[in-house]
């Protein structure tokens, strides 16, 4: 925060996530009306027009999806947001952006379900959705910050992950976060880089759009840029058009992997909170991390050795923080606003060597910093 | 063990005492108008099957109310889609004299639902759908959709950049399908909406009937004003209300000598920002849609 208060912002979640976007160069946002994300499609519907860029609101969430790649394929930096049965309706077209390689960020504002589920209440069910919803093997980037200055810049990371690596970035924030008002400070431009996807050098009518001879990123060359080329949801070789050569496939599905996988370096994100010398640990993500923080806060006072190591990247699973966090502890405690989901990749990330105590809730109440405690207090 | 409450819209409505507290609907609510003397033509032995929307909402957490016929409150887009499967289930079990009654608003029927509603049409199921129109999303804050007329104001199309294209016209598209009922109307004309209702009940086959229902806080009007706004719709020639039976045969309701067009739109905060010149261009365009009614109607009678 700036000392005397200038230049903080205080905004819901929903808004800090339009204008990050904005600063991250988005210039196309395709959505469709659902509670509790609506405020971003409203907040970018007076943006875009005024700096040049292009706001539509489609008839369903399979055009909103539709859009954002056809955008995206276009040479736009494209965004959508949304919520749990709106991603559901998502998925085919999300499947087809990880296939096809085209970059763009999905916002996923958690509510409660499946179904129709709570509209206007939050949670953290769709941690698995945003890995395994749509069909196919592939790999997954999702980011969930938990702070209103953390949306800020992990909204702008989304943007830089997806335009990097060439694939869709899933934003996952919830109700409480999208909802809650709490102060920001928008950092300066040149605080901050943009990321732009790698552009083809070559000749234009040699372009091949899935060349990854120097890399396992494709450069990229949007369509009416001195080259005509093919896309298509089907498996493909390196000219676009489709191919059912086992091998090539087998080859390039490892290849999609190894782009996330790979460069872990980059895309693993996580924070510790009164780690260094805890002997009770916790791994929680989001809203409910809030929740974990002041639970940490409160057995520290009473003298409980715990601490808290936060994913801020969910996807991929930073196993490997985990581990070391993990290993050498009396106990684990994974509080999520569901029935149990990160808990799967804790358990192995501790390779089911450590025993976990789950804090789990559903019915749009989110936890509250006393059950954690009670949780700690329980192993302690 | 909670006894669910007896005085409710639909059971009340069919006994003829007409409005009832309970529901969750706001004030001035004129969706719950057209429900209520819905289920007074259609009530009890129906279904209904209701997408997401306020009327999956207005009908309220039990015990407050809730309509004393099964409700089955569908995903947005699968109205039309889950009616033709009770449709099917109640015919499977020989029971024929059920009326399937799909209710769903402008963006369900208009923008997400629109192939459901095709494909239902097309098979012909034996289902009422009831399009209970305010012209935008309300349930979710108020977003354009497909039914949000030229020039209105929403919090997807700001006052800087209105909506710039006219609403779908949804006489036009379901007659195109050839269905055998199509009706348009609005609870401020409460003879005419309960006629078609009831020719629409009697009909076999798939019945559309498209109903005007204002809504105050998302049209920016006081809620005193609903029945005042429906009624200026229809007088104005906004929203003509008009009956096509056997695919053929367009009648349109003569409410007399027009009021203008501007009368209607000062009504309604969303049209605010529209100067006299774009109010112009609206009963213009108001006027166009209103000949090519009465040239359709006339070519049907000489036919």
């Amino acid at each position: 925060m700036s000392e005397n208060g200038h230049g903080v912002k205080f905004w819901p979640g929903n808004i800090v996530v339009a204008e990050a976007a904005v600063a991250a160069g988005c210039n196309f946002f395709a959505g469709y009306p659902i509670t509790p994300s609506s405020e971003i499609a409203h907040q970018m519907s007076l943006l875009l027009p005024r700096g040049g860029g292009h706001f539509v609101q489609m008839e369903d969430e399979l055009g909103a999806m539709g859009a954002v790649i056809g955008a995206s394929l276009a040479g736009a930096k494209a965004l959508t947001a949304t919520s749990g049965p709106g991603m559901s309706l998502k998925l085919e077209n999300l499947g087809f952006g990880y296939m096809v390689e085209a970059p763009c960020v999905v916002v996923n504002v958690m509510r409660g379900g499946p179904s129709t589920g709570l509209p206007t209440h939050p949670s953290q069910s769709d941690l698995m959705q945003a890995r395994w919803g749509t069909h196919g093997d592939h790999p997954t980037i999702a980011l969930a910050p938990a702070f209103h200055q953390e949306i800020f810049l992990e909204t702008i990371r989304a943007f830089n992950l997806a335009e990097q690596f060439r694939m869709p970035v899933i934003l996952l924030i919830d109700e409480v976060l999208g909802h809650l008002s709490e102060g920001v400070v928008p950092p300066e431009r040149d605080a901050y880089e943009i990321v732009e996807r790698a552009h083809d050098s070559g000749e234009p009518d040699k372009f091949l759009p899935y060349d990854v001879t120097a890399g396992d990123i494709p450069p990229f060359r949007p369509y009416f840029d001195g080259a005509t080329w093919h896309t298509t949801g089907l498996n493909h070789d390196e000219t676009g058009f489709p191919t059912t050569d086992a091998k090539h496939i087998q080859q390039d599905m490892y290849r999609h992997y190894r782009k996330v996988l790979g460069n872990r370096d980059v895309i693993d994100k996580v924070e510790y909170y009164m780690a260094d010398d805890a002997e009770i640990g916790i791994v929680s993500f989001g809203s409910t991390a809030r929740a974990a923080m002041a639970a940490v806060k409160q057995a520290r006072e009473q003298g409980v050795k715990v601490g808290l190591l936060r994913p801020v990247t969910v996807w991929p699973f930073p196993k490997d923080q985990v581990y070391e966090f993990g290993r050498d502890k009396k106990y684990l405690i994974v509080p999520e606003f569901n029935l149990g989901q990160m808990v799967y990749e804790v358990e192995r990330a501790v390779h089911f060597d450590r025993p976990i105590k789950r804090v789990n809730k559903v019915g749009g109440v989110p936890i509250y910093p006393s059950e954690i405690l009670a949780a700690i207090e329980e192993v302690a | 063990m909670r006894e669910p409450r007896q005085e409710t819209v639909t059971r009340l409505a069919c006994d003829g005492s007409g409005p009832t507290g309970g529901h969750l609907a706001c004030r001035g609510c004129g969706g719950v108008l057209a429900m209520q003397m819905a289920a007074r033509v259609l009530g009890p032995n129906c279904v209904f099957v209701i997408p997401a929307g306020c009327m999956a909402v207005i009908d309220g957490p039990f015990p407050l109310s809730s309509l004393q016929a099964p409700l089955l409150h569908i995903a947005f887009e699968a109205a039309a889609s889950a009616a033709a499967g009770v449709r099917a289930g109640l015919d499977a079990r020989g029971k024929h004299d059920t009326t399937v009654v799909a209710w769903a608003g402008d963006g369900a029927t208009f923008d997400i639902g629109f192939g459901a509603v095709s494909a239902a049409a097309d098979r012909n199921d034996n289902v009422l759908y009831v399009c209970y129109d305010n012209e935008a999303y309300m349930n979710t804050g108020i977003q354009q959709s497909g039914a949000t007329p030229a020039g209105a104001w929403t919090t997807t199309t700001p006052r800087a950049n209105p909506k710039p294209t006219p609403k779908k016209d949804m006489l036009a598209i379901m007659t195109a399908h050839r269905i055998p009922y199509f009706a348009s109307a609005t609870p401020a004309f409460p003879d005419d909406y309960l006629a078609k209702l009831e020719r629409a009940r009697d009909t076999r086959g798939f019945r559309f009937l498209h109903v005007f229902t204002p809504c105050p806080p998302g049209q920016r009007f006081e809620e005193q004003n609903t029945v005042r706004v429906a009624r200026k719709a229809v007088t104005s020639r906004v929203f003509p209300l008009v009956e096509v039976a056997g695919g053929k045969a367009l009648t349109v309701f003569d409410a007399g000598e027009p009021t203008p067009v501007r009368e209607y739109v000062r009504l309604q905060g969303r049209f605010s920002h529209l100067d006299d010149g774009e109010v112009e261009r609206f009963a213009a365009e108001v006027d166009a849609r209103w000949r090519w009614l009465i040239d359709w109607a006339e070519r049907e009678s000489d036919e």
